[in-house]
């Protein structure tokens, strides 16, 4: 079957079959940003915005996303750079293999709570597992994201 | 130092962060050809017939690989240095299967529905064999595991497949019965360690092709992309030349990476076919099989005289390797060597036992590579001694740990896999960990424990050492080439895998060519371009790649002055270089460095300045650390919070600081998952039930409240700009540091992990009875 | 998943015809339960369309439609008015945000997950489905009835009362299942409910009718109270907790959870 997505701003048809679920999708269209970790939604690495809001890719039927909004990290590029200078600035980053699906995270998490206290910082991004850094520099990295956003608004 | 010991951002964390392609699977060929592997629903088995026709006939399937397509060539998966110290006791594919998720045959189609499709055509006829599933009854079990005459030992490692054996060791110091039978307090315990899980975030993951050479290429999410090479040219029988391995970003890897997994299939696919190939492993697959941490049973003995001085260590090590033996032996052996010696004032030490095979999940490299196993059994011991001698265990610590300038016999007796190399520690700052550790976590305040109403605080501590690399094997070596416009290109056969070599490796060099980060661009882990490294293993990449680095450097740096100086035509000594400008000296003559690079590689004299330089260190100098817990324990439910864990850690001069405090923090969290949260379970057959990360538990961002890392002033000389290693000295800590404070809040004893509310209360139950 | 088609249906009607026809014939919720749970269907039923995504507080209940997201409940303020707040802490407590902007309300109930935290507090709430065919029934009653198939969950509602209410979910990590989930209210009357026991969550009536027969709710009552809930409750080993702890863990919260919903 053909779902007409708007991806990224673009108006795109994909040939799906109809219990394909979105991750499959996008990998095989080339949107490689958005990446398989665990398979049964347990680990938040393949999050893609679904109208807005953060999803797992796995688990969303692409069929069921047909003529609705995604968005993957290509679509925000610029608070995708601040939110790595701030991980930089506290050296939040290893791998990076989640780190497209925590900056969708936490650029949503800024636009419903720009304000966010640590605990809600965790509270929001729990589904975001990280095996690398011990998650304390992320949340130090994250608070200034959100802080500077927040000076900048 | 303006570059290194500075907090410098990674030279890839934006790039990686924008979502580029980076990892192995985003350079798949999108026409490759699918591999899925059927998997041993049996802990032993031997197969008798596989009806692979329906599969076959299936449009789409392009092959179906069964053992009777391979040529019996044992190897060993174990990406460490030739000839392997583990036994080559694996087929690409074998007649048994050893352990539920072993492969039993592979199909290869065009996409992932046809080849599910296809497993599901495949009948197989298994005659089954007895399991051995009890790691404690292995040894001499009427099932051998391994009785094909082709498994074999490359050099002494105490193999003994008849009996089940994959390796042995024994070591002594002095006679510890004796010692033991001198001293005043003596306390004999046993220990048990599980089967942690290493959940890097991507899974194993490999794409190959042929190339317009006619060669093979392999995209492989590696530690160790020169050992795969050479494993896979010795069992597929491709000529090594023939081989080009390329290793992309790696989504961490913690050891788990250390070693060939889906490589050997596609490989061989590829090399048959003439067509691209991958295989992702599904997480199940990760799970169950490649492999997991060595789970131990330790039986210790430790004895002290009556002012509280260590005497005699014995310890006792079954270790269970699973269905294959890789880094049996090297595990089992780091588990005494980077251990032992933090007590290096004994009279008398043993430390002997066997690792054994089983029909589990194999067992492999895991970050603290037996470390953590040791450091659990020996630190959660010598607080039982304390208690029994009533002595604060900081105390017995400050008395009978490692100081520097010492040494212990043990670093000339156990090396990995072979003898060791004798060494003094000339950086240990233990004394100062444990002192600083204290004032942090306010021990003198909350030592043992506080009550608090419905909840008790306690405290906990444990100390830890690792090594930098093995000396006298581990190499890594690196090329520095200028560039016109006066830019760098470093290329190292190191590997990054998310530990931030790339941005360390890069310091070093920017630091001694007194250039900055922009300048120099990195290019690792390639076996066409970038020169040997034995891989991301042993803590080596910093303290051995960062060597070679440093070397290339300096010679580089040489090598441009001597060229100035031809250019000035004037003697070598009279030209400086300041990293932008050479000038001579005592004469106003100078040509900056973007003039000299384009001078040399388009008008004058030219030619191209490029240096290779390697390092094999002549010792491995360990990093230290002290660890502290402050935990809240429920008195009712037992559950605990953990409030605070406080590292500090000499590891010489932090490169990038933030780096630094990165492994640390994140092998603390790994550390305390295997502490108290990473259950593996198996059902009756040996199923692992804990197969998956709904059943698996890795620490989460709320179980997680503060972690204060610190490093000490500490400068090893031996090291580039006085660095240590950092990667796997965090994780070694938590397991003794928490069973620590449990006994300090409820006075029970918890000797086997992980150490769940759950096993706290039956214990408390027993000790009651 | 494999599947011969996806329909979005555009009638109750539709959908339920069609869930009738084929027990491999699929009602899909947000589906992040289907994803893990199913391998094959035949028809995958969509009720996108059907505007069932609401959430409606103008009367003396408030309604939510089967197809409104965990995440929109949970952020609903005019819910975390009710009972001190139960649902929408207790929808706080499952897995991550990004399942629960995926997940339903319809798929939550219908699943009748003996895990499930959303169960104890439902129960304890004074809550009815409303169903295509079925009509309204309690959620209480739905509980203890065998499995429905075939019907069309349209939307649950809450009554509104002044009820104060409780809730804990003890899991090993953040993101866990429950070892057990347990939630009380004290309107008019007390009402209990344990879950993840490992059996699906049931309204404790023993331990109800005790505590509520008591006018002065003493450490004894408690105790007692807490020991018939026990009873009743049909704890059980699975790999998350063995029995013994269970009843621990029961015991402390039930505890705790009678005392602070009597302050
Ligand atoms: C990884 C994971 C972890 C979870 N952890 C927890 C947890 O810790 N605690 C907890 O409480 N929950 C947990 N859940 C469950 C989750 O909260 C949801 O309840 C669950 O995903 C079902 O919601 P859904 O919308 O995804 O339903 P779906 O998967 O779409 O559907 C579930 C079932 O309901 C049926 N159905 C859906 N809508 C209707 C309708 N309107 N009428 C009739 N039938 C319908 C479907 O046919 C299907 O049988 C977890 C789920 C997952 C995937």
């Amino acid at each position: 079957m053909k779902i007409n997505i708007k991806i990224n701003g673009q108006n795109k048809t994909f040939e799906v079959e109809p219990g394909e679920f979105m991750l499959d999708v996008l990998r095989r269209n080339n949107y490689l940003s958005v990446r398989r970790g665990c398979d049964n939604i347990s680990c938040g690495v393949c999050t893609i915005l679904l109208d807005n809001k953060p999803v797992p890719s796995c688990s969303l039927l692409a069929a069921k996303a047909n003529n609705h909004e995604i968005t993957t990290v290509e679509g925000i590029q610029v608070e995708a750079e601040k939110l790595a200078k701030c991980f930089g600035e506290f050296g939040a980053d290893q791998c990076g293999f989640c780190n497209p699906s925590m900056a969708l995270t936490v650029y949503s998490l800024k636009q419903e709570n720009v304000n966010a206290t640590e605990e809600e910082i965790k509270a929001y991004l729990v589904g975001n597992l990280c095996r690398c850094t011990g998650y304390v520099s992320q949340h130090q990295a994250i608070k200034k994201y959100l802080g500077d956003s927040n000076e900048n608004s | 130092m303006k570059i290194v010991n500075n907090k410098i951002p990674s030279v890839d964390g934006v790039g990686i962060m924008k979502g580029r392609k980076a990892f192995t699977d985003d350079y798949a060929d999108k026409d490759s050809l699918i591999i899925k592997v059927l998997r041993s629903p049996y802990p032993f088995a031997r197969i008798k017939q596989i009806d692979d026709s329906k599969a076959k006939a299936l449009d789409g399937i392009e092959m179906v690989l069964t053992y009777k397509d391979f040529k019996r060539i044992p190897f060993t998966r174990a990406g460490q240095g030739y000839p392997e110290p583990s036994p080559r006791d694996k087929f690409v594919l074998d007649e048994y299967v050893r352990y539920i998720g072993d492969e039993v045959c592979a199909v290869v189609g065009t996409s992932e529905t046809i080849c599910a499709k296809a497993l599901d055509l495949i009948t197989v006829e298994y005659e089954k064999l007895e399991p051995v599933l009890d790691f404690e009854k292995a040894i001499d079990n009427k099932s051998i595991i391994h009785d094909e005459p082709e498994a074999k030992q490359m050099f002494e490692i105490g193999f003994k497949p008849k009996k089940n054996i994959a390796a042995s060791y024994k070591m002594h110091i002095g006679d510890v019965e004796i010692s033991l039978s001198e001293c005043k307090y003596t306390i004999r315990e046993t220990f048990y360690t599980q089967a942690q899980a290493h959940v890097m975030l991507e899974p194993h993951a490999v794409n190959t092709h042929i190339d317009y050479q006619e060669r093979l290429i392999i995209y492989s999410s590696t530690q160790t992309p020169f050992h795969i090479r050479r494993i896979i040219s010795q069992a597929l029988e491709i000529p090594l030349s023939k081989i080009r391995v390329i290793k992309p970003r790696v989504g961490g890897g913690f050891g788990g990476k250390q070693a060939i997994h889906g490589e050997m299939l596609a490989a061989y696919v590829t090399y048959k076919t003439g067509k691209p190939a991958k295989l992702v492993y599904t997480r199940r697959e990760v799970f169950e099989s490649s492999y997991s941490r060595h789970p131990m049973k330790f039986e210790m003995a430790l004895g002290a005289d009556e002012n509280g001085k260590l005497k005699a260590i014995d310890c006792n090590v079954l270790s269970d390797t699973g269905a294959y033996g890789e880094h049996a032996l090297t595990v089992f052996m780091v588990a005494g060597s980077k251990v032992l010696p933090l007590y290096n004032k004994v009279d008398s030490v043993r430390f002997y036992g066997d690792v054994v095979y089983t029909n589990h999940t194999p067992a492999g490299a895991y970050r603290g590579y037996g470390a953590i196993q040791g450091n659990y059994a020996l630190e959660s011991a010598v607080d039982i001694l304390c208690h029994k001698m009533n002595m604060d265990p900081t105390e017995f610590r400050k008395k009978n740990m490692m100081k520097e300038g010492e040494t212990s016999p043990i670093f000339a007796i156990m090396g990995e896999g072979t003898e060791g190399t004798p060494m003094n520690m000339d950086t240990c700052k233990l004394q100062e960990c444990v002192e600083r550790g204290m004032d942090l976590i306010d021990w003198k305040n909350k030592y043992p424990s506080k009550d608090l109403g419905d909840k008790i605080k306690a405290v906990g501590m444990a100390i830890a050492m690792q090594g930098s690399g093995i000396p006298l094997i581990d190499m890594g070596s690196a090329t520095i080439k200028l560039n016109d416009d006066g830019f760098y290109n470093l290329m190292v056969g190191a590997t990054e895998i998310g530990q931030g070599s790339d941005t360390a490796l890069s310091q070093i060099a920017a630091e001694e060519l007194m250039t900055t980060m922009d300048k120099v661009i990195i290019y690792s882990s390639d076996t066409d371009l970038t020169p040997f490294d034995v891989g991301a293993y042993a803590s080596s990449t910093t303290f051995v790649s960062g060597n070679a680095v440093f070397k290339a450097a300096r010679k580089l740096k040489e090598t441009m002055i001597e060229e100035a100086a031809r250019i000035f035509d004037v003697e070598v000594e009279k030209v400086t270089f300041d990293g932008k400008t050479f000038k001579v000296e005592s004469s106003d003559k100078e040509i900056s460095l973007v003039d000299f690079s384009n001078e040399i590689t388009y008008s004058e004299a030219q030619k191209q300045l490029q240096v290779t330089s390697s390092y094999v260190g002549p010792k491995s100098p360990p990093p230290f650390m002290a660890g502290f817990i402050e935990i809240d324990i429920d008195k009712e439910t037992a559950e605990i919070d953990i409030i605070d864990y406080v590292s500090v850690v000499d590891c010489g001069t932090t490169i990038n600081p933030m780096l630094a405090k990165g492994q640390v923090d994140g092998a603390i969290v790994q550390g305390l998952g295997m502490a108290m949260f990473e259950d593996v379970k198996l059902a009756k057959n040996g199923k692992l039930i804990s197969g998956d990360m709904l059943n698996y538990k890795i620490p989460t961002r709320l179980d997680i409240n503060k972690l204060t890392t610190i490093f000490v002033d500490s400068y090893e000389e031996s090291g580039p700009f006085g660095a240590k290693s950092v990667g796997e000295i965090g994780i070694d800590t938590p397991p003794a540091a928490l069973a620590n404070a449990i006994e300090n809040a409820l006075g029970v004893r918890m000797n086997s992990l992980p150490i769940t509310p759950e096993k706290i209360l039956q214990k408390l139950k027993e000790n009651k009875k | 998943m494999e599947t011969n088609q996806f329909i979005e249906v555009n009638s109750l009607e539709e959908a339920y015809i069609l869930a009738s026809a084929d027990r491999l014939n699929k009602v899909i919720g947000g589906g992040a339960w289907l994803k893990i749970s199913l391998k094959k269907a035949k028809t995958l039923i969509s009720l996108d369309k059907l505007n069932l995504d609401f959430i409606d507080s103008e009367s003396s209940f408030i309604e939510i439609g089967a197809q409104a997201t965990l995440r929109e409940i949970e952020t609903n303020k005019d819910i975390k008015k009710l009972s001190s707040g139960i649902l929408n802490q207790a929808i706080g407590k499952i897995m991550g945000v990004t399942i629960r902007n995926l997940a339903t309300i319809g798929g939550s109930v219908m699943g009748k997950f003996a895990f499930s935290d959303l169960y104890p507090v439902l129960l304890v709430m004074d809550v009815k489905l409303k169903f295509y065919k079925l009509g309204e029934i309690s959620f209480a009653d739905f509980v203890e009835m065998p499995r429905i198939n075939d019907d069309i969950l349209i939307s649950i509602k809450i009554n509104k009362n002044n009820s104060v209410g409780y809730f804990k979910k003890a899991a090993k990590t953040a993101l866990d299942f429950a070892m057990i989930n347990l939630a009380i209210t004290k309107g008019d009357d007390f009402k209990i409910a344990i879950g993840s026991k490992p059996s699906i969550a049931k309204l404790n009536y023993e331990a109800m009718k005790y505590l509520n027969s008591k006018k002065d709710i003493t450490e004894e009552v408690i105790e007692k109270t807490c020991a018939l809930a026990i009873e009743e409750a049909k704890i059980k080993d699975n790999v998350r907790a063995t029995k013994e702890y269970r009843e621990v863990l029961i015991r402390s919260y039930l505890k705790r959870g009678i005392k602070q919903v009597i302050q």
